[in-house]
């Protein structure tokens, strides 16, 4: 005989589902991405206090610290391999570890401007998204909810987008429209929108055959409302785990166009960009091409992470791959 | 199945003039070709009028794509204004290498991805699996760039194994293979993977195994066939994003290939190159759609075409 029902009181039955619940919350959480959320965070302080964390001034050259190394190498007059230093590898004066990531060939702190980089890449990728997410939602409610001719015309239009090279298109663009904030915008939601209109056009043919949109429509609810406010939130879940996997691939992109020199022209920083300089130093200086790269990889692989789980819990029927 | 075939062709031949339109009137706007050769001082405006005449640059714009559409279907795509070849024989000069590139990339996804996927899918949980989708997450995750450069410091600079780039030997193909197939077979490793899952779960599985067949036949045979069909499409794809995508890999190695020579083009504005390629390019890719589509019927007789 276990123990009788009467002697549980009802600060118990509280206590203990108190502690289930505390309990499952942290079941919950152990099966958070921990590890890529706690990089995101730090991407994105970086980002929002560049100012206030960075070490160094960002676009200050410092000649005589070019291409100096990170603090763990930097000895005073010695290289590492034992010779004796040379003048352009002059990290002591400053202290050794005034740039604690290196220089770069100008002589500006490699950790400050991977920092400051930080800044460009999630903006950039924020606003072409939030760009490339309104077109597509926009047109993808559209085509599925009119149908027909409306239908017709945004998808051969999507397709036609979707079949042109989209990395020589979106270099022509940048040289053409020229190398600003904007014009960056447009090409990498140029990127975003084809695959959001695909995915919510799907959705929205489903819903619009429910009886809870009949009776709207019924009830004399105009097209837009019954689109904005019975639609729309059907495939909100779809649209923010389809973004979610988006952002990965649009940061890459993004390094990609300023690596090929079509990007935020300098001396602003960019990931991309950055590691294009240290190009012509891999034998000398490998830590000028390193480190921005490692900040695009860890950045892109986070944002994978999250929206892989995102979508496990919230969409598993997006689960393709 | 024969108005599919008759919409797609439609389709096909709006998506290539939409296309070459876009690149052509966007090269109109960069500025007026002639000032790549303009020395000044040196140039009058008889030789100047001569030049745009010469050109076609003395028509309205959108009669200027016309002519040049007209004379491309006669396969006269224009000369190339800095080279003065032709932009058949620049497309011709530059492909072999790109195709090259391109199938030592392939052989790299088909080595890596599929044996990866089958095995991470057969030994679900194990170390196998572990790699596996390590694989996966760093090809999605590395830039190409970074990783090619990052090859090239490792096996080029530090351990002088391989050459740092530029076309020649067999050891040449193996860093920019690697940097441009890694993220196509990390997509090629995750496919396999799950439909590998999928089949590995169904019912004539169950039945193979109840009647005895042995795990490797079971795997290798019975199930590996049924679960290639959608990475067997996925791989035509892989091929198309190759011959255009190389731009960053070709940039990097120094690769004499398509993408290489397009951004060269695309900065010269020489456009009657620029728009080849792209056109070039964007049939390859309706091409390979289009036989990805056939395909799926043929392997799979359940789908239909409307």
């Amino acid at each position: 005989m276990t123990t009788p029902a009467h002697e549980i009181t009802v600060e118990e039955i509280f206590e203990s589902q108190e502690q289930t619940g505390f309990r499952s919350f942290l079941a919950e959480v152990r099966r958070w991405p921990i590890i890529p959320i706690f990089i995101l965070s730090l991407v994105v302080i970086c980002a929002i206090f560049a100012d206030i964390i960075a070490p160094n001034e960002r676009d200050k050259q410092d000649l005589r610290a070019r291409t100096s190394a990170p603090f763990w190498k930097a000895e005073c007059g010695v290289e590492p391999d034992g010779r004796k230093q040379t003048p352009t590898f002059d990290n002591c004066r400053t202290g050794g570890n005034k740039y604690l990531l290196g220089a770069d060939p100008l002589g500006r702190g490699l950790l400050t401007r991977i920092i400051h980089g930080a800044r460009i890449s999630l903006t950039l990728a924020a606003v072409s998204i939030a760009v490339g997410t309104i077109v597509g939602t926009t047109l993808g409610l559209m085509a599925g909810y009119f149908g027909g001719i409306i239908d017709e015309i945004i998808m051969r239009v999507t397709d036609i987008v979707t079949s042109i090279p989209y990395l020589l298109l979106a270099l022509i663009i940048v040289i053409v429209l020229g190398q600003n904030f904007g014009v960056i915008v447009l090409v990498l939601a140029l990127a975003s929108w084809p695959g959001i209109v695909r995915l919510v056009r799907g959705q929205a043919l489903q819903l619009r055959e429910l009886d809870y949109v009949a009776l709207a429509k019924v009830a004399g609810s105009s097209t837009f409302r019954i689109l904005y406010s019975h639609i729309l939130p059907g495939v909100s879940n779809t649209i923010v785990v389809a973004t979610t996997l988006q952002v990965g691939s649009i940061i890459l992109a993004e390094a990609i166009l300023s690596f090929l020199g079509a990007g935020i022209p300098p001396p602003t920083p960019s990931w991309g960009s950055m590691v294009s300089d240290g190009r012509s130093y891999l034998n000398s200086a490998w830590w000028v091409a390193f480190f921005p790269g490692m900040a695009i990889f860890l950045t892109v692989m986070s944002f994978n992470f999250i929206g892989d789980w995102l979508r496990d819990k919230w969409d598993p029927r997006l689960r393709q791959l | 199945m024969k108005s599919f075939l008759i919409r797609r062709l439609i389709f096909a031949i709006i998506s290539v003039i939409a296309s070459t339109m876009i690149v052509f009137m966007l090269s109109r706007v960069q500025g007026d070709p002639r000032y790549l050769f303009l020395s000044s001082g040196y140039t009058s405006q008889e030789q100047w009028d001569a030049w745009g005449e010469q050109m076609g640059l003395d028509k309205p714009l959108p009669l200027q794509y016309f002519v040049w559409l007209g004379k491309a279907l006669k396969g006269d795509f224009g000369n190339s204004i800095k080279s003065g070849y032709t932009s058949r024989e620049m497309i011709r000069l530059y492909a072999p290498a790109s195709l090259q590139l391109g199938l030592a990339a392939f052989v790299f996804v088909i080595l890596t991805g599929l044996p990866l996927g089958v095995l991470s899918a057969v030994k679900r949980g194990s170390v196998w699996d572990l790699i596996g989708r390590a694989f996966a997450v760093f090809g999605q995750a590395l830039p190409p760039f970074w990783l090619g450069i990052m090859l090239i410091l490792i096996f080029a600079v530090n351990l002088e194994w391989l050459p740092p780039g530029q076309r020649g030997g067999w050891s040449n193909y193996i860093l920019p293979a690697i940097t441009l197939g890694w993220l196509a077979s990390a997509g090629m490793m995750r496919l396999v993977r799950s439909s590998m899952l999928e089949v590995l779960d169904s019912e004539y599985i169950k039945l193979a195994r109840a009647k005895g067949v042995g795990t490797r036949a079971v795997i290798w045979k019975h199930a590996l066939k049924n679960s290639l069909i959608p990475p067997l499409t996925f791989s035509a794809l892989i091929m198309a994003g190759f011959i255009a995508g190389t731009v960053v890999t070709e940039t990097v190695f120094a690769w004499p290939g398509l993408g290489f020579m397009t951004v060269a083009a695309i900065n010269d504005n020489d456009f009657p190159v620029m728009t080849t390629a792209v056109m070039v390019f964007t049939i390859i890719y309706l091409m390979t759609v289009f036989i990805v589509d056939l395909l799926y019927g043929l392997i799979d007789p359940r789908i239909r075409y409307s």
